[in-house]
């Protein structure tokens, strides 16, 4: 049977998406975990995974100047569209030196074809690497983007094959997946053809503007969402108007869970707020899980 | 005519490949004496396999294409080379062959499944 | 002087800072918004607002009469963006990464260009900080061209600040690119100081002078602060926490309409940057 896949995502950075994350991964039993937050991956904090096995990620191709065959003619730096062809003036006498930028670089392979004296190398890159990791919850998927890199849809799609393959493996039923923020292409590669969207959210202004761009993008996808209003007591207010907006921005709502220093508490203790404490807001994360159960049946 | 089937395995017993963009490769099979040749789909491209995938299908010269599941730019492709695209095959090649000689499969009239990095 | 103003971790208060910073200018200065995927200094800084003006990237257009299906089109792109076929070539706009190397490269001229929306630039104004946003539209996945679309419109003289996407991918280095120093808002709690390390490292990458802001400098524990010492990076500010400040942005108020005796800080702050020219800060 197809696992489930829950991907928790906010749109805007900030609302306690991996926090939470993390507490349903121990709440659950037996999921397969992901971190697809490849450009800035925090779970891994909370969860201490041990790694297994570590993989290149290759991506795309990057050109880069044979410095002894070019002669600095600059048709390179006329036709390349991204800005990533610099120059470097060595002395008055020399001609410019001609320097392709790797993190600029989009691999096009413009420069390498047209260059006259084929002085351009264009060679694999290496955009970062995946690892599979055991920790206490089950097995976690994660990943480090290299800096600059495109392409982090493609990781982002690596992490949940993977992920998929794991629960294969471990029998498993359930895959939990840390989103990245914002609506681009890492956002989309997480949750297309997955089972539901979580998506965390806060009653700020800024928070209510970019959830309504991430539904936009779930509804662009058909994938159905469920909002989680973190930390809703610092506006109950703004947190009433967003339930009350939510069916008309397409979502059902997962419940609500309050503002806690207790989150930075158990953060710095490496842990996850329901490992940490048994308090109000532990209850009102556990309300948020059975729900979301509930609904996945 | 000769048609191709998605494929991660080597004979006729090998299941349907799944997924049309990252199938391993192409058995390409004349259904009147089950003569078959393997094609290799190499590469594994961030973006664009399912089109990668129809371009090499559309120069096997075949007039139909069997698979699991295709996605719309590859099922564009393969409209654009006049190959009759069938989607949701199951089971082994053998068995998807007789279907089809049956009369069994339905031709897709589009994609069957969104376009992702997967 | 560019003035990029970011965060490895979302939600630190970043595009509160870049407001604030922008706000405590004696001078007119612009602002831009690259956080593309979800702008929001408009919301803190309630600019005027003018009528959108799209962007679009070129993407290849065939003349199907001209094209000889020779192929060197799709043999050059590196997105599959190109199909060649005996019947026709198809072009998959959503693919490319407007290049122009299949235009250059047709022997036939069967290719042109043409242009394709995937955002919208707005401007504005609010005292004497000119605004200007880039937004994405839905559902498009690819972000350097809107960026360096609203970099463009950066005046070469002057303060420009820059409000950066969170991340350290493709879409923060189109944003700090040549700018001249970086405003890096961090919080003193792990995923803060873990998220500072890897843009320190990508910034370090690019040689880009950086330095800190600490914002709710009280909720969690020193490590942050020990890095920055370590690392020799510099502190400029530190905001306690304030829920106040927290309410109110909650709101979109400005930092400084609930705390205005931090309007100073920032004007000192802006002043030094602006002095600094990049020289002294840390690289």
């Amino acid at each position: 049977m197809k696992p489930k896949e829950i991907v928790v995502v906010s749109g805007k950075g900030g609302t306690g998406k991996t926090s939470l994350m993390a507490s349903l991964a121990v709440l659950a039993s037996e999921p397969v975990l992901a971190d697809c937050d490849v450009d800035a991956a925090d779970l891994h904090l909370l969860l201490n995974p041990q790694i297994q096995t570590r993989q290149e990620f290759w991506s795309g191709k990057k050109a880069s100047i044979r410095q002894a065959d070019c002669f600095s003619c600059g048709h390179c730096r006329r036709l390349c569209r991204f800005e990533a062809v610099h120059t470097e003036a060595s002395s008055v006498q020399a001609p410019l030196k001609y320097l392709i930028d790797p993190i600029g670089c989009e691999g096009c392979g413009v420069c390498v074809h047209f260059c006259p004296v084929q002085a351009i190398d264009f060679k694999d890159s290496r955009a970062g690497e995946w690892f599979v990791s055991a920790t206490r919850q089950g097995p976690m998927v994660h990943a480090r983007l290299k800096a600059g890199a495109e392409n982090s849809g493609k990781l982002v799609a690596v992490v949940r094959e993977q992920a998929r393959r794991l629960a294969a493996e471990h029998n498993r039923e359930l895959i939990l997946i840390d989103g990245p923020p914002g609506i681009g292409c890492a956002v989309i590669a997480a949750i297309t053809g997955a089972s539901v969207v979580v998506a965390v959210t806060e009653p700020t202004l800024s928070a209510r503007h970019d959830l309504e761009r991430l539904l936009a993008l779930a509804r662009h996808f058909s994938i159905p969402v469920l909002v989680w209003i973190n930390k809703w007591d610092l506006d109950p207010q703004m947190t009433a108007d967003v339930e009350l907006h939510c069916r008309e921005l397409g979502a059902e709502l997962l419940g609500r869970v309050r503002y806690d220093p207790l989150f930075v508490a158990a953060q710095i203790q490496g842990k996850t707020l329901v490992e940490f404490d048994s308090g109000e807001v532990a209850e009102e994360i556990r309300s948020g899980w059975q729900r979301l159960l509930q609904w996945l049946v | 005519m000769k048609i191709a089937i998605t494929t991660n395995g080597s004979n006729l017993e090998a299941p349907v490949g799944q997924r049309f963009g990252r199938a391993e490769r192409f058995m390409v099979i004349d259904p009147a004496t089950l003569e078959y040749q393997l094609v290799e789909n190499p590469g594994d491209p961030a973006q664009g396999a399912g089109i990668q995938s129809a371009e090499r299908v559309a120069r096997l010269g075949v007039s139909a294409l069997i698979t699991g599941h295709c996605g719309p730019k590859a099922y564009r492709v393969l409209q654009a080379a006049g190959i009759e695209v069938y989607v949701g095959a199951q089971g082994s090649v053998a068995e998807v062959l007789e279907q089809h000689r049956q009369g069994r499969l339905q031709p897709a009239v589009g994609a069957d499944v969104e376009g992702h990095w997967v | 002087m560019k003035i990029a103003v970011a965060s490895g971790k979302g939600g630190t208060g970043k595009t509160t800072v870049a407001v604030s910073l922008a706000l405590a200018g004696q001078q007119p200065l612009q602002l831009l918004d690259c956080d593309v995927e979800a702008p929001n200094c408009r919301i803190f800084l309630q600019p005027t607002i003018n009528p959108p003006q799209p962007v679009s990237v070129p993407v290849p257009v065939v003349d199907q009469e001209k094209c000889s299906r020779c192929g060197q089109c799709s043999a050059l792109c590196q997105y599959h963006a190109i199909a060649v076929l005996e019947t026709a070539t198809l072009v998959f706009p959503e693919l490319c990464h407007s290049c122009g190397g299949c235009r250059r490269i047709c022997p036939e001229a069967a290719i042109s260009e043409q242009e394709r929306e995937i955002g919208q630039i707005f401007t504005g104004r609010r005292e004497l900080v000119d605004w200007v946003e880039g937004r994405l539209n839905i559902g498009e996945a690819i972000t350097p061209p809107l960026i360096r679309a609203v970099k463009r419109k950066a005046r070469p003289q002057g303060t420009v600040i820059i409000d950066c996407p969170p991340g350290t991918a493709c879409s923060l280095v189109a944003a700090v690119s040549g700018c001249d120093v970086v405003v890096l808002v961090t919080e003193p709690t792990p995923f803060g100081l873990h998220d500072l390390h890897l843009t320190v490292e990508v910034l370090r990458q690019l040689q880009l002078p950086l330095g800190v802001v600490i914002n709710r400098s009280d909720i969690g524990d020193q490590r942050v602060e020990h890095f920055c010492a370590r690392e020799r990076i510099p502190i400029w500010l530190r905001i306690a926490h304030d829920r106040r400040i927290a309410a109110a942005s909650a709101r979109g108020e400005g930092l400084l309409a609930v705390r205005p005796e931090l309007a100073d800080d920032f004007r000192r702050l802006l002043e030094n940057l602006t002095k600094l020219g990049g020289k002294e800060a840390n690289r």
